[in-house]
Order: C-alpha cells, then structure tokens, then sequence
C-alpha cells in the first residue's frame, strides 16, 4: 500500500495540523513550521505534502468562510483523521522503542 | 490600507493559474498565494511582491495541480453536434438575407481562393511523375567573363561536367548529358516535317521516367543517329504505320528510329518531340568546342544519386573541379553546382532555363490576393454575426443556464461557422470550374504551364481552406457569444452591448473598403497606363505593317510574289523586329572609344517603311553585295555617347566608325527611337544595310479588309512553302504581346477588384439592412416629432459615408505613391498618373455604396410612423 509509512516532513506537518487544531490551513502551517523547527517552510513544499497527506486518508480538509483578505478566497482547513491519528502515534511508539533501546542514555535523568 | 488594495498581483499570471489548475485545488491555493503576495507587498514592496507571485504561480505548476483534460467535455461537444446543427439551420432560415450574404461571399472569394491553390499545388507537383525526383539533381553554372563585375547563372552548363562528375564524385549513380537546338526537316517518304529536337544520350531514359512504348530503354539511344520520337510526333509523321526501324531523312543525314515514348506529362519541365542520341554530335559535329569547359550554352546535365543527397555536401567536390578546370580558360571563370530536380520550377528564372520558371514572389502574390479577397469575406461574416448577435443571445442565454460552458459556446458558432463555409464551398466549386476555364483561356502560355487537374490532394486542400475560412470569420463572433452573461441577457436582451464592439465593426468596414478602392485604383491607373504603352509615339509608325517571319526562304522571292497582291503598299526586309523587347548588341569603335550598340540589320525600303524620322541625311544609297557594304545609319543616342562632331548631326555625316573591323560611314542620322520596350531608356542604335538580311519582311498593307489581305498572303506564302506554317503578325498586335504579361496583370487585378468591391457592397449592404431595422422605432419618433425624410436619410447616412471617405483618403494616396515610387519607376518612359481617372474609379465605388445606403434608408424614412409605432 502507497502511504502505510509517514515520512519525515509529513510527520512534522501532521503534527502540525494536530498542535494548530482548528486553525490548520496551509499559510498558518508554514509559519508554524518556521516557528518550530527554525528552518524556512515553502509554501510550494507544505502544499504538496497536505496534498499527498489528503490523498493518503491521512488528513481531511474543508472551504472555510470567504473573507475580505486573501482576495475573497476562502482558505482550506485541515484536520487529521483517524487513521492520521494511528499513524502518528504508531511513529511515535516506533520512536520511543529505539529510543529505549538505547544503552546509556537515559531519558529520566538530567541532560 | 488604501495603499494594500492598490498593488494587485499581476492579472497575466493569475489567468494562467486560472487555465492550468485543477478547479478543487484553485480557491485556497489562489488564496494563500494573494495572502502571500499581500504579505509581501508590506515587507518587500509592491514590485518585487509581483514578481515572486508570478514565479509562484508558474513554480506550481506540478502534475499534482494541473487540469485533467476533460474528456467528457469533449464527449459534450460530440453529442451536441446535432442540436448545433439544427440551430445553425434554423438561424441561417430565418435570417434568409444575412446567410445569403454570407455564403454568396465567401462562395466567390473561396473560388479565388480554390483557383490560387490548384495554381500553386500544380507547381510543386511539376516532375511528379518522375521515379527518381527526390534523388536527381540538374548541374546548374555561374559564370563570370574577364571585365565583367556580374556573374551570369545558368541552368545550362558544359559537357565536360557530365564527362569529369564521375571522378570527382564517386557517389553518383547515373549522368546524363542532354543538349537542345537539334533542328532539321524530317522527310518521311514524300511528306517533310519541320523537327526541333534534344540530344540526349544513353543514361536519358533511364534517369527520367520517360516510359517507351516501342524500343529498348537501354540502348534506343546509344547508337549514332538513332532518333526517339513521342507518340504524338511518331504519329504526325507515320500516320497508323509503324515508325520502329524506319529509317528517316533529316535534312542530308539518315536517322533510324530506334523508339517511341509516351507522350510527356504536362507537368515536365523538360519537353521534347523528339531525342536525337548524343553520340550523333560526335559523328558529326565539326565543333572542336563541343568539350571544352567553357561551352557552356546548351547543355544540360543531370544526376541522380543511391539517395537523398544534401547538395551542399558535394559542393567542395565540384569546387574542386572548378578550380581545377578554370585553370584552362583564359577569359572566363566557370563554377558549378547542384541543384535538386524538384527546385527546378520554383526557382526563379536562371538564364537558357528549360521549362517553365516561377519566382515565388508569383506565388505570394496569388495567395496574397486571394488572402484579401477571403478576409473580406469573413469581415463580412464577423460583422453581420455580432451586428446580429441581439438577436442570439437569448439562445446562449438558455444554453448556459443549462449548463454549457464558455468553450461549448464557442464550439458551437465555430462550428456553426465552419458549416456555413463548407456550404459555401460547394457553391465556390461550382464557380472555380467556371473560373478555370477563363483563367486557362487567359493567355495561351497558360495551358501550357498548368493543368489545374483536380485531385485528391487538391480536395483535401479544398475542404481544409474551407473549414480555415470558417475558423476566421467565426471566431470573433463566437468569442463575443462565449462571453456573454447568461444572467443579464435573460434579464434584458438590450442590456447587451453590441454596440461596444462597434470599433472593430468600423474598423472591418473601412479596411474592405479601402482594399477595393486600392484595386480599383489599381486596374484604372494599370489600365491607363498599358494603353499608354500601346499608343506611345515609337519614333516610327507600325500601323498596318504585317511582320512576316521568313523561315528560311528567299526574302526576295517571297518578296516578290507577295508584292503581286494588291492591297501591298510596300515590303522591306529585317533581320529583327524593334520595340518588341528583343535586342541585338554589336561593339562599335569610333576614333579609339568603342562600346556595344543595339544593332539592326534592314535593305533599303525598312526606314522609309517605318517613317523613321531623319535629323540629317538619308536613307541608304549604294546597294553593294554581301560583305561590301560601306555605309551606317546611326540614332542621335550614337552621336551623344561617342561624341562624334560635338553632337552635331549636320557634321557628322561623312564621319568613319568601325562595326566588327569593318569601316563605315555615317549616311544618316535618325531621330532617337524606342529598339526596346519602354522598360529601357533610348540607347545607342544603329542600322546596317544589306540587301538580304535574314528573319523578317516587313508588309505595309493599305486594305480596309484586312483580314481578305491576310488570306492573300496566306495563300502566296502556302504556294512558296508547303513545310512551315506561315507565321505573320500585325506590328500593332506583337507591340501588344510584348506587354502581355501587363495586360493579363490589370485582368487579374481587375477581376479581383471587382470581387472585392462586391463582397465589402454586400457587407456594407447587410450593415445597413440592420442598422436601419433596429433603428426603425426612433426613426418613426423622429418623424412623429417631425423630422424631414431628406434628414433622416442623412442622419441613418453620414456615419457609414464617414466610412467611405476614411477608406478612400487611406486608399487613394497609397495607391497613387504605389504606382509612383515603386512600380512605374521600372518603365523609363510612361505616361503621368492621371489623377481624374484615379478618382473616377474611386468615385463608381462611393456611388455604388451610396446608392446601396441610400436606397435602404430612404425605405426606412418613408416607412409610415403609426403602423411601426402602432405594433409595439
């Protein structure tokens, strides 16, 4: 199957999605993005990845109300579904096992 | 904020997005671009903001967002052909003017333009029927004499090239060397058969798809005296009987015919009625020049390669032996080259050419008439449509509302465009078969250099004009149908502004009308000015004087039997006939300064004859023997340019000038006459006596029936000869022959003028028709109100008069610096432009449109305001 696996960028946009809740549309993930991980996000790279999220069942999307800015055009807000939701707590859980697999490194004393 | 709302991204790539993306993804992508671009005019500035929006725009152009072709759109148009068709149907019925209109005009300017395409396709298809066209190629020549600056280019060139090509390029496959001017008569039995025919030796048949239909291909032509005739000669001269091993008598040598090959295509640029085979020159041919590199004059060579060749590629090789061989000459250089066999008509003319040549100017220019005359039609169609487009709209209207989108409209009157051309095609057919008739019927070298045969090529081409010509003069209309607002027009069908549009409509109008005032102008002053070279004062008289060329016969024999008939006033004798475009150039020496003079050969009766005006001396008085003659006549040219007795007629009698080592003097001083056309300026000319010059007689006849007198000499010319047709001409009609090409130029000219001045009357016509209908309700409330009839007419008037005058104020000065600077700059001498027939012309136009405008609204002036009124 096409999307069983989450790559990198989309997990972080996914995650995104998840922190901004009802506010997900693409321009706010960018500046979120550059926000978090420092680096600079295109607008051009996130709205393929939301594309391919969608095509994937990973995300859902829909118009939200025209305004005045934006030219009149309404934005598109994206939530994670449910089977977004399994897989990015399964990335998660993969993570954390390696993570505790680790000898020497133990995340409960000080860094 | 009011600054923000200034800078809008820029409108060209926000169109694009518009076309490229996929309509789920177009909104918010279009959003987030236009918040991006609103960011950016804040942070970087209006300009720049612009410019990384655009890049935006076309960086997202990405498999992910691009359109889906829609198939089912297409799918649509499919379906729908069959409602298209009916309303098309239904509309062309019940506006029965307008499409009547429409396809009498296209009808006749696609028949121009049927005829320009079988002319042009029989062109490229000249040397069809050859087998190996693509691979055979004519080895043309350049040349260059010592104390020349132009070189001169041939399409003929020397034996000797056919002879060295096999060494200096090993490629080719085959060579043929062919050489024109075998002439003789043929006695077969005891009928004699005048035979002009070509040399060609062995390789001829082979090269050429020539097909015999009696004789071996591969040896008809490699014996000695071994003649090939055509089909149409063999059985000239042997009637049903078999020609094949016959031998025959050529003047004093005996020929075998040794094949009989079918008759050549009309489509050949080499022609012939008969091969004489090569090897016969070298039997019999005395001339030791035969080989030399520098005879150049009239031989042909032709070779054929395994494949296609890129000629370029051998040129070094040829170069070589160029170089190499014009070691040997010592007055002139020659170069060769290749030229593909297929090039050979459309190259324009090359010197000692065979066949027919065609500049492909000709060919811009017969399109580019019929292009003009095609356009006004499809003005035609363009204004009419929109004009009537009030009348439609509700039906797009409709068709919208259930769902057609912008391209099913315009798919529609498109097609419904294209119809209406194929219709008229049918119609244009039917009138290029009459126009092919009189096209053909022209001139008499016509037929002789196109068929016009109608093929599957040419219907394929037929159609295609068609379906183009629907294109054009439907798509203005059925983008201004595509764009209408289905909303409004069902609101409020008069809401619609058809009358924004009226710039291009006035625009269409004036340029119809402006063409055909070009070309009226044009066929006036051509007209004009060829009767100008018709009548224009020679410097002597050709009334009456019949030219007779000899043939070969006895001058003074023929001379003198002539003379028995009555109605002869005088004979004299020619070696040429002047003005008539052909010259004859001889070195003349006078005192260490020589230079060419045109020359004329003539006994004692030709100056008087002709009325050749004397400014001192006269005529010719000794009348010695061949070779022994003593005495010129010069033209006042030949005094100015060698500057014999200052000029001075008077003095220079007596002078002593040297023509080809022979000393002479000057008896006689002429008036300066036209020896060429009037293309040429008055040059040096002199006249040389002889007794018997060769070619012509000149015949002065005083009958009123000339005809009868024409039977005469007829009659005494069959009794002298019984092998050559008479071949006798009115001086009047060569002098008119001479500028055929002219003549059949002002008909072409004329034809188109009066089609284009036709259809832009139809338009105009229709225009009218529409304007004063609509206009009908406001005339009769003018007229409740009071208006006069004569001022209604001037008010529906002026506006399209307007018109009339834009297009002739354009048309006529154009026309007038057209004849003026570029066209009769090439004749020395011509008559002025004249004015008043110029605005003759124009004016027929204008009172033709007058008329036409006039008629129609005078109508609609008079028509009663209370029944108009009274409906509504």
């Amino acid at each position: 199957m096409k999307g069983a696996n989450l790559g990198e960028f989309e997990e972080l946009v996914l995650l995104t999605i998840a922190s901004l809740a009802s506010e997900a549309y693409s321009v706010a993930i960018c500046d979120e993005l550059e926000k978090f991980s420092g680096r600079s996000a295109k607008l051009g790279v996130v709205h393929s990845v939301l594309n391919r999220l969608e095509e994937k069942g990973l995300a859902k999307s829909r118009l939200g109300d025209a305004t005045s800015t934006r030219g009149g055009k309404r934005k598109r807000y994206y939530e994670v579904s449910h089977t977004g939701k399994v897989a990015l707590l399964k990335a998660k859980e993969i993570r954390e096992n390696i993570w505790r697999n680790i000898p020497g490194f133990n995340l409960e004393g000080s860094i | 904020m009011k600054q923000k709302e200034k800078a809008t991204p820029p409108r060209w790539a926000t169109r694009f997005l518009h076309w490229y993306c996929r309509p789920r993804l177009l909104e918010d992508l279009e959003g987030d671009l236009n918040e991006y671009f609103e960011r950016n005019v804040q942070q970087k500035g209006a300009r720049k903001a612009r410019l990384i929006y655009a890049i935006d725009v076309i960086k997202f152009l990405r498999p992910y967002t691009i359109r889906k072709i829609e198939f089912f759109n297409i799918f649509i148009h499919w379906i729908m052909i069959g409602s298209y068709l009916k309303t098309s149907r239904r509309s062309l019925v019940r506006n029965k003017l307008f499409s009547l209109i429409n396809i009498i005009g296209l009808a006749v300017s696609m028949s121009v333009g049927l005829l320009v395409i079988s002319i042009v396709t029989d062109f490229y298809s000249y040397d069809d029927f050859q087998g190996k066209k693509n691979r055979t190629y004519r080895v043309i020549t350049k040349t260059l004499e010592k104390g020349q600056t132009s070189d001169l280019k041939l399409a003929s060139t020397s034996v000797e090239v056919g002879e060295k090509i096999r060494e200096a390029i090993p490629a080719v496959e085959d060579v043929t060397i062919i050489r024109r001017e075998f002439s003789g008569d043929v006695k077969v039995g005891d009928a004699t058969f005048p035979l002009q025919a070509t040399y060609a030796d062995n390789s001829f048949l082979k090269i050429f798809t020539f097909p015999l239909l009696k004789g071996d291909v591969t040896t008809a032509l490699k014996n000695p005296n071994s003649l090939v005739l055509t089909e149409k000669t063999a059985k000239k001269m042997f009637g049903n009987a078999e020609p094949l091993g016959k031998a025959v008598q050529v003047d004093t040598v005996s020929f075998v015919v040794t094949g009989v090959a079918k008759d050549i295509p009309a489509l050949s640029h080499i022609d012939f009625d008969a091969l004489v085979s090569f090897s016969t020159l070298d039997g019999n041919h005395t001339d030791s020049d035969l080989h030399s590199w520098a005879n150049i004059w009239s031989n042909y060579v032709y070779v054929t390669f395994p494949g296609k060749v890129d000629p370029a590629t051998i040129q070094p090789a040829l170069d070589r032996l160029s170089v190499q061989e014009n070691k040997t000459l010592p007055n002139r250089k020659v170069w060769v080259s290749l030229q593909p066999v297929g090039e050979i008509i459309m190259a324009g003319s090359l010197s000692n050419n065979v066949g027919p040549a065609v500049d492909p100017i000709t060919v811009w220019i017969l399109g580019g008439l019929a292009l003009v005359i095609i356009l006004s039609a499809c003005f035609n169609y363009t204004n009419l449509s929109i004009a009537r487009s009030m009348r439609r709209s509700r039906e797009v209207g409709i068709r919208k509302i259930i769902g057609a989108q912008k391209s099913h409209v315009l798919g529609q009157f498109i097609a419904e465009s294209v119809i209406i051309a194929l219709l008229a095609l049918v119609f244009s057919f039917a009138l290029f078969l009459v126009l092919r008739k009189q096209f053909l019927g022209l001139d008499k070298n016509i037929p002789e250099l196109l068929t016009l045969d109608i093929s599957f090529k040419t219907i394929i081409l037929f159609i295609l004009l068609a379906a183009v010509t629907g294109i054009i003069a439907g798509f203005l209309p059925a983008v201004f149908f595509s764009k209408i607002n289905a909303l409004v027009v069902m609101k409020d069908a008069s809401s619609l502004k058809i009358f924004r549009r009226i710039g291009i409509r006035k625009a269409l109008i004036v340029t119809q009308f402006t063409l055909s005032l070009i070309f009226i102008a044009a066929t006036v002053v051509g007209y004009t000015q060829y009767k100008g070279f018709l009548s224009f004062d020679l410097g002597f008289t050709t009334d009456n004087i019949v030219n007779i060329k000899l043939k070969g016969n006895n001058g003074a024999l023929v001379a003198k039997e002539l003379s028995q008939i009555p109605a002869v006033k005088g004979i004299s004798k020619s070696m040429m006939v002047t003005s008539l475009g052909s010259i004859h150039g001889t070195g003349l020496k006078y005192h260490g300064d020589s230079a060419v003079v045109w020359l004329n050969t003539v006994d004692e009766h030709y100056l008087p004859l002709h009325d050749h005006k004397f400014v001192a001396g006269k005529n010719f008085q000794l009348r010695p023997g061949k070779g022994k003659e003593s005495e010129i006549i010069v033209n006042q040219q030949v005094l100015k340019r060698f500057n014999i007795a200052n000029r001075n007629a008077e003095k220079a009698l007596g002078e002593i000038v040297d023509v080809g080592g022979i000393k002479l003097v000057i008896v006689g001083v002429l008036k300066d006459f036209h020896y060429g056309t009037l293309e040429n300026k008055i040059e040096p000319v002199i006249f040389r006596y002889s007794a018997e010059p060769e070619s012509f007689l000149n015949v002065k006849i005083a009958s009123k029936d000339l005809p009868a007198t024409l039977a005469n000499i007829k009659t005494v010319w069959q009794k002298l000869d019984k092998v050559h047709e008479l071949d006798a001409r009115f001086y009047d009609e060569q002098i008119e022959a001479a500028y055929g090409q002219f003549s059949m130029m002002i008909k072409v000219i004329g034809f188109i003028a009066f089609l284009a001045i036709c259809i832009a009357s139809l338009g105009l016509f229709g225009m009218v028709v529409f304007t004063t209908e609509t206009k009908l309700k406001e005339i009769s409330i003018r007229k409740v109100l009071g208006a006069s009839e004569t001022g209604l007419v001037f008010l529906l008037c002026k506006g399209f008069l307007a018109l009339l005058l834009i297009s002739a104020l354009i048309a006529l000065p154009a026309t007038y610096f057209f004849f003026d600077k570029v066209l009769l700059t090439r004749f020395v001498y011509h008559q002025p432009i004249s004015l008043t027939e110029m605005l003759g012309g124009a004016f027929i136009v204008m009172l033709l449109a007058f008329l036409l405008i006039g008629s129609q609204t005078m109508k609609a002036a008079r028509n009663n305001p209370a029944k108009v009124l009274k409906s509504d």
